[in-house]
């Protein structure tokens, strides 16, 4: 979700935005305060307007006036903006987490997985009854849970990438986007006001943000280093999907996701698997040992940023990505 | 520093030596170095909020040797790293006396720093008085003279548990989930050793470390600890790690008993809530329903600060340091460290003993479960309805191991 946004406008605009993962945690603690007011459901709408608004106001005041000095000072902007929303966060809503708890609709399971050594596996709406999931003495029951948040953000995020592409590929506006973009001065000749386009895209990526922003915040913590946490995955994400592609950005978001929980069921080390392949033998006294002992499991949390090393290595432009220039 | 400073300071220390008691009414500041941002943040601000109002109730008449306490709180942000900056900026101030807690990480860069600064500034010696970091090295490999730990440590609340887990015939496969640092990996390591001599017959069916303070989503975790059909699980994480993973726990509906270093810890009460019930055991030298002063404390501090009162060694150091202080005479670190050396007084949780050895404090243990608060055991932490029941109490000498700590002590 978040990738996509930066996606929409680094390739929108060109303006790699290092400030996006804060307008992720600004939507988040936005959320959190319109939620005490409003209550959920219109907060969800709102903190994204907000956030945008207030990207927009940023584009307008800030980023407008350094665009004509190229890609670092835009950087660079965006960098202390980063700092600037860390801290104004602190200032108002305190350098703990706040509780912003998600609203009883969606609290509990979606659905319930149930396995069982005879009938093998079944979903179940909402909450298995516990009779479900007692084991018997001929069948082995186990039931696994899936929480109603987590259903609630794959579902938002395919609807919004989805209305993302039709927006842009299928409307007039979205024709205009993507002129103001790739030819400024044909689009102004022809009318339009590029500037006020670029506004908007910045403006809808921050909002974007917000969004993912509060339904991160209720499905995980809402607090400071929130931001710090997704900033350098969401890079990952978009430099593996290719820069300025939005399936790029969905596939890249679904390989990383992969790659960060599932290397966290496999116990086994380079240790072990050279033993097994080759019977190395390796053990406590082998040079190495220290680094050869670690298991997947345990290296998993650095994998997201090795793949973006290889592929920054072996290719460049992405995954889906399209050569610049 | 100027010489007329540093001449000044030893004729100030020379005078507080020679006259007895002349440490009445000073004020002995102690430095505080531990996070108070990021996601370990509210347990920090609740033990500045405990040491506080300890300072207040144990300072100046409170104690037998009439000193104040004042305390000086420093953010490390969880990292050694910082925790030395902040030792320094302490040092600078002319604080003689540091305590810290959370992070056994952060504690030993705290014990090698402490070693060297005294060492190459006698006359200006600090003293660090631990309150909750419970790795073993810290009092056996990495032990110093100028370190006391007033919490148990990882090794003695195993024994502690294992005893009680002993006699539970419902725990067959265990699961083992904690942090990936010194602590987490002791936690780990102690488990399969103890329990494999009192326990045999006890299966460990996975074993998992992951990253300190960092993790949001326990999900994949706790679906793992489902698919090696566990009941049992045995974790030392604390704060957010155990929150989130109790959370996580809670949602897939994963029904193992959980035996725990820390359930009281600020957040968790919130994220067990009525899911956990009579599933959660906790294993500490502290409860909320010991009687007496205590209770009045524990309802004073809930009125005050709108939290619980859990780090109870926060009372112990300040006993600890009343009493040495008054044997000594004097404020001076080298002194009181003599004299807290091998130290017996009485605390909330009965006798205990500063061993001289390795500056371990011995102390009586509790077993705790988490099950509804009811009208013999009222307080309910974070007001969830819910409570710690102590199930099981264990007298110093259950829990006490033994050190391999060759101390230097100072000639």
């Amino acid at each position: 979700m978040l990738s996509s946004g930066l996606t929409l406008i680094f390739s929108m605009m060109g303006v790699l935005n290092f400030a996006h993962a804060s307008f992720y945690m600004v939507g988040a603690y936005i959320g959190y305060a319109l939620t005490g007011v409003v209550g959920f459901w219109p907060a969800l709408v709102l903190a994204p307007l907000v956030v945008g608004a207030l990207g927009a106001l940023f584009e307008r005041g800030a980023l407008r006036r350094v665009h004509k000095f190229g890609h670092v000072p835009e950087l660079l902007i965006t960098f202390g903006l980063s700092y600037v929303l860390l801290e104004v966060v602190q200032l108002i809503w305190g350098r703990t987490s706040v509780p912003f708890t998600p609203p009883t609709q969606l609290q509990g399971s979606a659905f319930t997985l149930v396995q069982s050594s005879v009938e093998g596996m079944r979903l179940v709406w909402g909450q298995a009854p516990a009779e479900m999931c007692q084991n018997t003495a001929s069948v082995l029951l186990s039931c696994s849970r899936f929480p109603m948040t987590r259903v609630f953000m794959m579902g938002v995020a395919l609807l919004m990438l989805v209305a993302l592409w039709a927006l842009l590929t299928r409307t007039r506006i979205g024709l205009v986007i993507q002129a103001a973009l790739t030819h400024p001065e044909m689009a102004e000749a022809l009318g339009h006001n590029v500037p006020r386009v670029l506004m908007l895209v910045f403006g809808s990526g921050c909002a974007l943000a917000g969004l993912a922003g509060v339904i991160g915040g209720i499905t995980f913590i809402t607090e400071p280093s929130m931001a710090a946490v997704v900033g350098s995955i969401i890079f990952v994400v978009v430099v593996v999907g290719g820069i300025g592609s939005l399936a790029g950005a969905f596939v890249g978001s679904i390989l990383v996701g992969l790659l960060q929980t599932l290397p966290l069921t496999v116990d086994g080390s380079l240790a072990t698997l050279l033993n097994q392949l080759f019977g190395a033998g390796i053990g406590p006294s082998t040079p190495g040992w220290p680094l050869l002992r670690i298991t997947l499991a345990q290296a998993a949390p650095i994998l997201p940023y090795l793949l973006l090393v290889l592929i920054l290595i072996f290719r460049p432009k992405g995954l889906l990505g399209t050569r610049e220039g | 520093m100027g010489l007329v400073l540093q001449a000044g300071a030893l004729a100030a220390m020379t005078m507080f030596a020679s006259a007895a008691l002349a440490q009445k009414g000073e004020t002995v500041k102690i430095a505080w170095i531990d996070p108070l941002t990021g996601l370990m943040g509210p347990v920090g601000q609740n033990q500045v909020n405990s040491f506080r109002f300890f300072a207040e109730k144990l300072g100046g008449a409170g104690n037998p040797a009439g000193v104040k306490f004042e305390v000086v709180p420093f953010d490390n942000k969880l990292s050694p790293a910082e925790s030395l900056t902040a030792l320094k900026a302490a040092i600078d101030q002319g604080i003689r006396y540091v305590t810290q807690g959370n992070g056994s990480g952060a504690a030993a860069a705290l014990i090698d720093a402490v070693n060297k600064h005294n060492e190459r500034n006698p006359g200006k010696e600090v003293l660090y008085l631990n309150h909750s970091a419970v790795d073993p090295d810290l009092t056996n490999s990495k032990c110093s003279y100028w370190h006391f730990r007033m919490d148990a440590d990882t090794s003695m609340k195993m024994e502690a548990l294992t005893t009680f887990m002993k006699d539970q015939k419902d725990v067959q496969k265990v699961y083992l989930l904690n942090q990936n640092y010194a602590h987490g990996h002791q936690v780990a390591k102690y488990a399969k050793e103890i329990m494999a001599r009192k326990r045999p017959d006890v299966q460990f069916v996975g074993e998992d470390l992951h990253p300190l303070a960092q993790v949001r989503d326990f999900a994949p975790y706790i679906a793992k600890i489902k698919a090696s059909g566990a009941d049992t699980v045995i974790t030392g994480n604390w704060g957010s790690d155990l929150s989130l993973m109790l959370k996580a726990a809670n949602e897939a509906g994963l029904t193992a008993k959980f035996f725990t270093y820390y359930t009281g810890v600020t957040g968790t009460p919130t994220a067990l809530g009525s899911q956990g019930d009579g599933r959660v055991f906790q294993v500490s030298y502290n409860h909320y329903h010991l009687p007496g002063q205590m209770e009045k404390w524990r309802d004073e501090f809930q009125k005050k600060f709108d939290a619980d009162f859990y780090t109870g060694s926060v009372i112990h150091i300040y006993t600890a340091l009343g009493e040495a202080m008054a044997k000594a005479k004097s404020t001076d670190p080298v002194k009181v460290a003599a004299a807290l050396e091998g130290l017996k007084f009485k605390s909330f949780n009965g006798d205990v003993e500063m061993r001289k050895s390795d500056h371990q404090m011995q102390q009586t243990l509790f077993i705790t479960r988490w099950q509804k608060a009811d009208a013999k055991y009222s307080y309910s932490p974070e007001k969830t309805g819910y409570t710690l029941v102590p199930v099981a109490q264990y007298e110093p000498y259950v829990a006490s191991t033994p050190t391999s700590c060759q101390m230097k002590r100072p000639s």
